[in-house]
């Protein structure tokens, strides 16, 4: 009787690799998590959107919780995300974004036409701060803490039921 | 006539070939080094990291902005005097480990790298039990072992019989 136990080992092993393959299945093969997830914010000097001569770093994201999101205006899910981020910014929450290999005038006009959620949009024409973020596309979002150390990354469209479900209880999670 | 037509075509084709040609060409910029050597690492280094935005593809052969800024960072920090080590570092520190092709092997990955080796170590010594087991039964039923001498010579008695006079018999039905 054991002896024919023995024999259904394969068939166990085969079952198991099924249950992996086939939640593989469901899984989205772009969504990765962020690499700088519990690392500090990277460093940066870049002027603000509004004003060339306005220049800041990363003391800006000290203090208290920020969401920092990367966009531009070239970018169609960007336009479709902003109804979210103008509620995030009612609800309270600090947003800075990082206008991102875009022009100044595009950027702007986006702001203009889509309305502006954030404290301070940062000026990354040449996509930089992106490029040490690990930014492959737009949108993106960082939550930042209040000691400037990213905690949770949000890759791609925010949607409506993501601003309630993930983003507000993120955001309160980190809050000092 | 027909071979001046067909000379015409040509003559009007012959721009679109070269210029499809030029096109393809177009979407990866060449990077120039001084030295050869450097030239020979950023042709490795390009192939070895994987493009984020891609499922699979090196950011050697792709054409996504991200790629494009890769291959920029890559030849800069060539340039700087940085090891292949120092590159890949920088970009994993970034893009995370999907930037190799190749996990690193560490603590994280040893299950990963040695599986393969330890299901074959265990194949092996399921085979090796099926061979030893498999022998001890021949031997066993060889007759060499738990026979007493007065056996033996009864056996081979029976069996030299059986081979001399007994052909297209199957079974003798000697008494004892």
């Amino acid at each position: 009787m054991r002896r024919r136990l023995l024999l259904l080992i394969p068939l166990l092993l085969f079952a198991v690799l099924v249950v992996f393959l086939y939640r593989g299945l469901a899984k989205d093969p772009a969504a990765r998590d962020s690499a700088l997830l519990a690392r500090e914010f990277p460093a940066f000097n870049l002027a603000t959107l509004d004003d060339p001569d306005r220049t800041l770093d990363r003391s800006l994201l000290e203090g208290q919780v920020t969401l920092v999101n990367v966009w531009g205006e070239w970018c169609p899910t960007c336009k479709q995300e902003m109804p979210q981020l103008l509620a995030l910014a009612e609800r309270g929450v600090r947003l800075v974004g990082v206008d991102y290999k875009d022009t100044r005038e595009n950027g702007l006009q986006f702001l203009d036409e889509f309305g502006n959620p954030f404290e301070v949009s940062l000026f990354d024409p040449d996509g930089t701060l992106g490029f040490d973020l690990g930014v492959y596309g737009a949108p993106e979002s960082f939550l930042v803490d209040a000691e400037g150390v990213i905690r949770y990354h949000h890759t791609g469209y925010i949607t409506p039921q993501d601003v309630e479900d993930v983003i507000l209880p993120e955001v309160k999670k980190w809050q000092p | 006539m027909a071979a001046m037509t067909r000379r015409l075509l040509l003559i009007c084709l012959l721009p679109i070939v070269v210029l499809a040609g030029t096109k393809a060409f177009a979407a990866i910029e060449v990077q120039d080094f001084d030295d050869p050597a450097l030239m020979q690492r950023y042709e490795d280094l390009t192939t070895r990291l994987r493009c984020p935005k891609c499922q699979n593809e090196s950011i050697g052969a792709s054409n996504s902005p991200i790629a494009a800024d890769m291959r920029a960072r890559v030849a800069a920090l060539l340039r700087d005097g940085q090891s292949d080590r120092q590159i890949e570092n920088a970009m994993v520190s970034r893009f995370g480990d999907y930037a190799l092709y190749d996990p690193r092997l560490e603590a994280r990955t040893w299950l990963l790298w040695g599986l393969p080796f330890g299901l074959v170590a265990i194949g092996a010594g399921v085979v090796a039990g099926f061979v030893l087991r498999r022998r001890r039964l021949e031997d066993r039923e060889s007759g060499s072992v738990g026979l007493d001498e007065h056996e033996r010579r009864r056996l081979e008695a029976l069996t030299s019989r059986h081979a001399a006079g007994s052909h297209g018999r199957r079974n003798d039905g000697e008494a004892p």
